[in-house]
């Protein structure tokens, strides 16, 4: 049963999808207008990560540095010293991946408000390859202090994120998906930073996503009869809601559009571990050890075993 | 201002002696700048309050090349931002006197002051002076930003992503001053990797550049106060070690502490 509370969208599975770039674009136009503090920073990726209307409507406030990503988290950097409170977008597999260190010492370390804001995350990327699939980004973020990471599941709830990062004090990055997902959340669900939503009510397992992969959680717990966690806040991450859950359904199932280690399933059992708890049985769905390749998302997701029959088939496979 | 050579000197001695204390450190780098941050700091053409190290309108000294910080330490207790004895306490734990500078902008209170940027990963402080550069434009703020940075810290890619943008940007409201000693860790810089015609380079990148001899007062005041509609970059000559014989123009004391006794001869040469 869906939780009645979160306002979601009952007809998700047949409604329009739209993307999670979309959503931080869009809530990024409205901060412009309310928020005068609000710059963007961008890699010579203006169209493909949403910043274009930002871009188009205060010129003034949009700075593009060319394909930059160093200078563009160090600029960043210097934008929120000097006051501001910079959005920086780009490519998951270039920010974090190519200016990591420039993150982790110029603005984390430093703890300066900056946002970093990454579309294509994940497989879902398709027929770029696997070059421009991001895999590795929430290890690479979450490992750095100050950081909180961030990984909204659909257009309405990136709009959220997006305004909750701007008004948070301290550097955050949003992981976004190229590919179009379930319009799951609408614009009256709650968003809180931190608190994990638990979107169904079921009875066998609880099964935790984030991003894209929650939609493929929904729909495999129509099956099962499964509790659904959507983790939109990787980090800090609260292991209450969690571990409520499967206290109450005895099974963990983790699924992500991520390299297997240190994604969100490490995150899980490191907070198992931490706050003294067991861990029941647990399946873990990721990427393992493997790079992506061209494909369409669809082809991919299926490839590497993260869709809602492989959740059915880990279900099923409990002893 | 005629007292700047003598403050230079304090400064060098002040550097020596807290390496030596710390039992490691820069004292290539930081003996060559001590003429510029004496200037900087003590030569009033900067808007630079050590009793207000965070009113929003000072003048920003970034320090890229974060290596030199023992300079900068020297250089802040000596105007009063905090007590000298303070200074002996570089690279210990739990000193605001950081092997490489630090600050964390939401923790003004743990600061030390004075200091305005993190840095030692080289690179980093070039690109975060120009967004700074950038923000303050942008709030049309007139405050200037300076950023030091080294010639090794030049064969970095990031430090050329930087200086395109700046140009871009035309951000006249940013001085790099650029220490061309000629050194850098595994030798000369010539040798490790040539710069060549580093001014026909900046030129060529739309930058003013001016070329100084790094140790002469009259040239860096006139080459910081010189006016200018672009961005601009000082080339300084400096002589790595400067002031004491044995560390001049030597490549190995890039990073190495004096021993006491080494101690004692420089500081005997300094004085
Ligand atoms: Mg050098």
């Amino acid at each position: 049963m869906i939780n009645p509370d979160l306002n979601l969208n009952l007809k998700w599975e047949s409604g329009d999808k739209s993307s999670t770039r979309a959503g931080f674009g869009d809530a990024l136009t409205q901060l412009g207008k309310t928020n005068s503090q609000v710059v963007v920073v961008t890699a010579d990726l203006k169209d493909s990560t949403k910043v274009n209307k930002f871009a188009d409507t205060y010129p003034d406030r949009f700075f593009d540095v060319g394909v930059a990503e160093q200078n563009m988290m160090g600029v960043s950097g210097g934008l929120a010293a000097a006051g501001l409170i910079p959005f920086c977008s780009s490519y998951a597999m270039f920010s974090p991946g190519r200016n990591w260190e420039q993150l982790r010492n110029t603005v984390c370390y430093s703890n300066l408000n900056v946002k970093i804001a990454s579309t294509h995350a994940g497989l879902s990327v398709g027929p770029d390859g696997a070059t421009h699939q991001a895999l590795e980004d929430i290890t690479l973020t979450r490992s750095i202090p100050n950081l909180m990471v961030i990984s909204p599941t659909d257009y309405h709830q990136a709009y959220r994120a997006t305004i909750a990062a701007a008004r948070h004090k301290g550097p955050v990055y949003l992981r976004l998906s190229r590919e179009n997902s379930y319009a799951i959340t609408t614009s009256s669900t709650p968003f809180e930073l931190n608190q994990p939503q638990l979107l169904r009510f079921g009875n066998k397992a609880t099964i935790v996503a984030s991003g894209l992969m929650v939609g493929e959680a929904l729909k495999a717990a129509e099956e099962i009869d499964a509790e659904v966690i959507n983790l939109h806040t990787i980090k800090p991450l609260d292991i209450t809601t969690i571990n409520q859950s499967v206290t109450k359904t005895g099974k963990l199932i983790i699924i992500e559009e991520h390299q297997r280690a240190g994604g969100v399933g490490s995150a899980i059992f490191e907070a198992y571990v931490q706050a003294g708890l067991t861990l029941p049985p647990t399946k873990h769905l990721a990427v393992s050890d493997q790079f992506g390749q061209s494909g369409t998302p669809d082809e991919l997701l299926e490839a590497y075993g993260l869709t809602w029959t492989h959740i059915v088939t880990a279900f099923e496979s409990f002893a | 201002m005629s007292d700047l050579p003598q403050i230079a000197n304090n400064l060098r001695q002040l550097v020596v002696k807290m390496i030596t204390q710390a039992g490691s450190g820069h004292p290539g780098g930081s003996l060559g700048l001590a003429d510029i941050f004496a200037t900087l700091y003590f030569s009033d053409l900067f808007n630079l309050d050590p009793n207000k190290p965070n009113d929003p309108n000072r003048d920003r000294i970034i320090v890229s090349n974060g290596h030199v910080c023992p300079v900068w330490y020297a250089a802040l207790a000596a105007k009063g931002y905090f007590p000298e004895p303070e200074l002996e306490t570089l690279r210990q734990f739990n000193s605001r006197l950081q092997g490489h500078p630090h600050k964390d902008f939401s923790h003004p209170e743990n600061n030390l002051p004075g200091v305005e940027n993190t840095a030692g990963p080289l690179g980093q402080g070039m690109s975060f002076a120009a967004g700074l550069a950038l923000g303050f434009k942008t709030q049309k703020l007139p405050i200037k930003t300076i950023c030091f940075t080294g010639d090794g810290e030049l064969n970095e890619g990031q430090s050329w992503e930087a200086l395109m943008f700046v140009s871009k940007y035309k951000l006249s409201n940013l001085t790099y001053i650029i220490d061309r000693n000629d050194i850098q860790i595994d030798g000369f810089t010539h040798d490790v990797m040539p710069l060549n015609s580093l001014k026909e380079k900046l030129n060529a990148f739309d930058f003013l550049t001016i070329e100084i001899d790094g140790h002469n007062f009259q040239s860096i005041q006139s080459a910081l106060t010189h006016n200018s509609t672009k961005p601009k970059a000082i080339i300084a000559q400096t002589i790595p070690g400067k002031g004491v014989s044995f560390m001049e123009n030597k490549f190995e004391w890039h990073g190495k502490a004096p021993t006491p006794e080494q101690l004692k001869v420089a500081l005997k040469e300094l004085a």
